[in-house]
Parts: C-alpha cells; sequence; structure tokens
C-alpha cells in the first residue's frame, strides 16, 4: 500500500506532462482546423517540401550517429582500460560541457565556424585556406556529433566496464589474437550498450531543430524546423502535430529495435 | 575546510532564493505585463517607470510577430501591453484580441506622437482606435563598402551573382516576400496568386547566393563583416553604422514597407489602468528620446524630435542623467540630428507601402509558398 503511495507524483506527473500532451497532439493531429477529423495533416508527409525535409533529417541524423558511433567506441574502450582513478576524472571531463546549456554550447560553434570566426581568423593568420562549413549540412552534423556525443560514450562504456575480465582471458587462453577476441567476444558482447546509444544520438539528431537553424543559417530544413514553424509562424497546430505523429512512428519504430534487440534489459542509461 | 566550502555554498544559494522571493512581489500599485520585441526598450526606462508609478513591470521578449500571435492568442499568458507590427495589429484587430485604447487616459499619445504617423497607422487601425505608435522605420538594404563595387540602388543586387555567400536575407514570410515583390514591380501585400508565383521562383532563384537567412543576428554579422550584403530594418542600420563605418544603408528605388510598431492592450489584459499608465510613460519625450537613444529605431514622438533639436530645453528636461548617461545623449544626438536613416525624407518615394493583415486565406497561402522557398534553399 505505502508503495503505491510513493508512486502517486510519479502517475500525476507522467500522466501530466506525458499523457495529456500526447493526447493533445494526437487529437490536433487528427482534426482540421473545425474539429472535425481528417487524416490530411497526417499525409501531409507526402508533400516534396516535408518529405524532403524528413529524409534530410534522417540523412543527417544518421551520418552523425555512424560518426558518434565510430568516434565513442575507442573512447570507450580507452576509459575502460585506463587505471579507475583516471577513467573517472576522464569521464568527467567528458561530461562536463554538458553542464553548460546546449544553445551556448551550438551558438559557440556559430562564432568558432563564421567565416569571420575563431578558426578562420587563425587558419588566415598561418596562411592556411579558410573553413568553410558554415552555413551548410556540413555544420549542422558537427553541432549533432559535437552535442550528443556523450550519449554514445556513456552507454557503451557501461556496458564495457561490466565485461567480466575472466572472458576475455579464456578466449585467449583459447588462443585468439587481439582482433580475434575484439570481433567474436567484446564486439558482440557490446552490442545493447551501441544499440542504446545509436537510439539516444538518433532520436534527438532526427527531431532537433535547433542545431540546423543555428549552424544551418535557417537554409537547412530538417522535419523538426517544419514542425517548429507550423507552431510558432504559421499558426497551423493541427499540421505541425500531424507531422509530430509521422516523427513519432519512426521513433517508435527505432525503439522497438532497441527493444528486440536488448532483451536482457541490462543496458542503464548513465 | 570542505564543511565551510559547503557552507559558503549553502549560504549563497539561500541567499539568491531569497533574492528571487523579494523581487517578485508585486509592485505597490500592482503590475503591467508587458510583451515587446527583444531589445527594443532601454530597461532603464522600465525602473524608472517603477519607481515613479509603484507598478512592477514583468517584461517578456519575443522574436517576431509570428512567434508572438499564437502565445497571446492561445491565451496561455495574459498581457496588458503588446507591441506589434503593422499588419500583426491588423491581424489581432480582425480577431476581435484588442480593445480600444482610451486615449484619454494617455494624454502623452495625444500631445506627442506625430500627426503623420497616426495617418500612417490608419492602413491598419483604420480610426486609430488600437494602437499608439512606439517606433517607425523601413526596411533596407545595408552594405559594406568595402565589399561591395556596385552602386546599390535596387532589390536587384540581391541577386547578383558576384555576391554570392555574402547576402544575409530575412527569415521572416513576409519580409522576404516583400523583397521579391518589390523587386518585381508588385504590391508588398498581393494576393494575385500569380504575381506570388513569381516573387516565389525570384526567391529560389536567390536561394543558392545567400548566406543564411536570419532575424536578428543580421546586425551582428554586417558589423562583423560576415557578409557584404543585408536586408535590415532602418534603426538596426544606425546602431550597426555606429559599430562599423564601413556600412552604409539604402532604401531601394522600387520601395519598400514602412512599418509601424504601436503599443496595443489585448481584450484579456488584467490591468488595464497599469496598461494606460504604461503608455503614457512610454510617450513622454524624455523616455522616448532615451528608448530611440538605445534601440536607435526611429522614434514618431514630436517631443523627443523636439529634445534633440533644442540643447537647452533638453539640458534642462533630462538633468536628472548621470554624467555618463549624457555624455552618450549628446554623442548620439550629433549623430542622429541630421541622419537621412533616422529621419528620412520619404517624399521623394511614391512606391511605399505598410504590411496589411490578408485574412487566413492569405496567410496560408503566403505560408505555404515560404515552405516551397525554404525546401530550396537545402543542398
Amino acid at each position: 500500500m505505502s508503495k503505491k503511495l510513493l508512486s502517486v507524483p510519479y502517475l500525476f506527473w507522467s500522466a501530466l506532462f506525458i499523457i495529456v500532451p500526447l493526447l493533445m497532439v494526437f487529437y490536433y493531429g487528427l482534426t482540421d482546423k473545425s474539429g472535425a477529423f481528417t487524416l490530411a495533416n497526417i499525409a501531409a508527409i507526402a508533400s516534396p517540401e516535408h518529405s524532403k525535409a524528413l529524409w534530410a533529417a534522417v540523412r543527417l541524423s544518421l551520418i552523425s550517429t555512424v560518426i558518434c558511433l565510430l568516434l565513442a567506441y575507442p573512447l570507450a574502450m580507452i576509459l575502460c582500460n585506463m587505471k579507475v582513478n583516471h577513467s573517472s576524472f576522464t569521464v568527467v571531463i567528458f561530461i562536463l560541457p554538458m553542464w553548460m546549456n546546449f544553445l551556448l554550447r551550438t551558438l559557440a560553434w556559430q562564432s568558432l565556424l563564421e567565416k569571420t570566426g575563431v578558426i578562420n581568423s587563425i587558419l588566415g593568420a598561418l596562411h592556411l585556406p579558410p573553413l568553410q562549413i558554415i552555413n551548410t549540412s556540413n555544420a549542422v552534423i558537427l553541432g549533432m556529433v559535437y552535442n550528443f556525443l556523450p550519449f554514445m560514450v556513456l552507454p557503451i562504456y557501461n556496458v564495457l566496464v561490466k565485461i567480466d575480465a575472466n572472458i576475455t582471458n579464456a578466449a585467449r587462453d583459447l588462443g585468439a589474437n587481439e582482433v580475434q577476441t575484439f570481433f567474436k567476444v567484446i564486439l558482440p558482447l557490446s552490442v545493447p550498450g551501441m544499440i542504446s546509444g545509436i537510439t539516444m544520438v538518433f532520436v534527438p539528431a532526427l527531431t532537433t531543430f535547433v542545431i540546423s537553424n543555428i549552424l544551418g543559417g535557417g537554409k537547412i530544413l530538417l522535419i523538426g524546423n517544419v514542425i517548429e514553424q507550423e507552431f510558432t509562424q504559421a499558426y497551423n497546430w493541427n499540421l505541425g502535430s500531424g507531422l509530430s505523429i509521422v516523427l513519432m512512428l519512426f521513433i517508435i519504430f527505432n525503439m522497438v529495435i532497441t527493444a528486440v534487440t536488448d532483451k536482457d534489459g541490462e543496458v542503464s542509461i548513465l | 575546510m570542505k564543511k565551510l566550502v559547503m557552507m559558503a555554498c549553502v549560504l549563497l544559494v539561500v541567499s539568491v532564493l531569497a533574492g528571487c522571493g523579494n523581487s517578485s512581489n508585486a509592485g505597490e500599485n500592482g503590475e503591467v505585463y508587458v510583451f515587446n520585441w527583444g531589445e527594443y526598450i532601454d530597461p532603464a526606462t522600465l525602473d524608472m517607470f517603477e519607481e515613479e508609478t509603484g507598478i512592477k513591470v514583468v517584461y517578456d521578449e519575443f522574436e517576431t510577430n509570428e512567434i508572438m500571435y499564437p502565445r497571446v492568442a492561445a491565451g496561455a499568458s495574459k498581457y496588458d501591453v503588446i507591441c506589434p507590427s503593422d499588419y500583426m495589429i491588423h491581424k489581432m484587430i480582425a480577431n476581435d484580441m484588442l480593445q480600444e485604447i482610451n486615449f484619454d487616459h494617455i494624454p502623452n499619445a495625444k500631445a506627442n506622437i506625430g500627426a503623420q504617423y497616426y495617418e500612417q497607422a490608419k492602413e491598419f487601425d483604420p480610426n486609430n482606435s488600437y494602437c499608439v505608435p512606439y517606433c517607425w522605420g523601413t526596411v533596407g538594404i545595408l552594405y559594406n563598402k568595402t565589399m561591395v563595387s556596385d552602386p546599390v540602388t535596387s532589390w536587384s543586387i540581391l541577386w547578383n551573382e558576384k555576391y554570392k555567400d555574402n547576402i544575409l536575407m530575412q527569415d521572416s514570410v513576409r519580409d522576404a516576400f516583400m523583397v521579391a515583390l518589390k523587386l518585381n514591380g508588385f504590391s508588398m501585400n498581393s494576393l494575385n496568386e500569380e504575381e506570388l508565383q513569381i516573387a516565389k521562383n525570384s526567391l529560389i532563384e536567390q536561394a543558392p547566393l545567400v548566406q543564411a537567412k536570419v532575424v536578428d543576428q543580421v546586425r551582428d554579422k554586417m558589423i562583423g563583416g560576415e557578409a557584404a550584403l543585408g536586408v535590415i530594418y532602418s534603426g538596426e542600420a544606425i546602431f550597426t553604422q555606429r559599430e562599423n563605418p564601413d556600412l552604409e544603408y539604402v532604401i531601394p528605388e522600387e520601395g519598400t514597407n514602412v512599418w509601424i510598431d504601436g503599443w496595443v492592450i489585448p481584450k484579456n489584459a488584467p490591468n488595464v489602468e497599469n496598461a494606460e499608465k504604461f503608455i503614457d510613460f512610454m510617450c513622454r519625450d524624455d523616455i522616448a528620446l532615451l528608448n530611440f537613444m538605445y534601440i536607435t529605431y526611429a522614434s514618431p514622438n514630436t517631443g523627443a524630435k523636439a529634445l534633440i533639436d533644442d540643447d537647452e530645453l533638453r539640458a534642462s528636461k533630462m538633468d536628472y542623467l548621470d554624467e555618463e548617461t549624457r555624455e552618450e545623449l549628446e554623442e548620439f544626438v550629433d549623430i542622429v540630428r541630421d541622419s537621412q536613416i533616422a529621419f528620412p525624407d520619404l517624399s521623394q518615394y511614391d512606391n511605399l507601402e505598410t504590411f496589411i493583415y490578408l485574412g487566413e486565406d492569405g496567410d496560408a497561402l503566403y505560408n505555404q509558398l515560404w515552405k516551397e522557398v525554404n525546401s530550396a534553399y537545402g543542398e
């Protein structure tokens, strides 16, 4: 009984801030301005502008996820192999930028990358050709990788530290070399961490509109930007909600893959 | 030692929280909820208002009219005074969101705001009953003299291949279409589908040349020499010139938008009386001048203009300023007194217009075309 009582605040919280908003999104998404039922807002994803924005978002977030994975895996392994004192220090260093506001960090990248920005001033002083990626999709990918990399490192690190040293020792005992141990033992054991990391990078990257706005110079139109503009500028909440539902389906699809792969439920977020 | 540090931290947090608690108390004469553009008022004038009236100002900011509207329309937050632009005021009047202003309670609005601005405001507020003009200006091209070799007289320079990746466009639907419609010789309030398609195609054609679409950032980017040409509001032009003398502002020959931002009181305003006091205060000549100096957007306040022109009057009326502010004011007055940007002679143009609200269908049409333009930007 007392345990149930303890869950009341959480139930209240999730009803108010998760269930109710979701129902509102579905209500707006499935009705038109007059309140009549319609599927037009969902079907609107087929229009050339919307589908282009969706595919642009999928493309950029996939690229960022792959880059994050390639960067994060070796890093997580290095962290694992460090002595305890060093590794916790390095993890803190790694999380440190996350204590700063996400918007500020992204704005900082803008002033770093600008034509007359910090990086190009240094390159110019060294008589090197300028870096011209601001306001392109490459800058958006950079912003995504930078902002979401910790979400990839930490789950992989969590899985890797839990792998029993005896397992790798046994592999060596049985004659496997370093490469074989990695591909046949460590990599398969760390799949749940990778899947969890992939979800945690792919989903926010897919839905972001801030990064594309700030680093894309308003020229990179992702599905997140379209939805944001429907709410803030075009004042068409119905269409905005309809497109959000489509985006949610994409994310649920991703979650299902995670659930299937991560049967043991071993992977924690932090 | 550790304990001491902890104690210090706790004390700090407690004192900060206590400070917050105090400041959130209502003023002795209640509150006024103000919703204004970003960086569109001198914060010092808000303090002066609070001190003189005992009314606490709760101040929020918005970046574009389009962002402001849903927040007010949804009724989630109630404001007493808002400062939208012409066409948005028109839209709010059409949707019955504003209340008529009792000008008898705002004597300064009658006395100080120039008649020609009320006349201009009639395009969107036909009886001058809903809006007190606060700022006005034009939209034009700001260019960097060191980076642009051609004469800048026409919107068409924004379509010149030579300046690829050196052009900043406005990231708001009406301003962007204004440029394209004017370029093609149409009215910027056009609802003619054929004209709008032509304008849309012009914008799509321009897309590869544009470095970025921005709103407020155009100012910093132009000052920093990040781009050669930018579409900008006249008020920002004075500010940018002060920071970077290489910049020059031009009203293109095809004509442009003469805009007015004005104070309005929404229907659901909880503190109408305080709203009237706030507007009256902002229309006082010395306050208008302080705001003009801070935001550099031209003021329709004839009292403020008189203060600029008359040194003695200014000295006596504004003797309450501290030394530093007074020096800054004198410097500013010298700059704007004969400035063509601050006080342009618009009689040479016969193609200036003011935005009006285009109705729900018109808005939807513009938004659809704007989306098609935006879609063309990505690589």
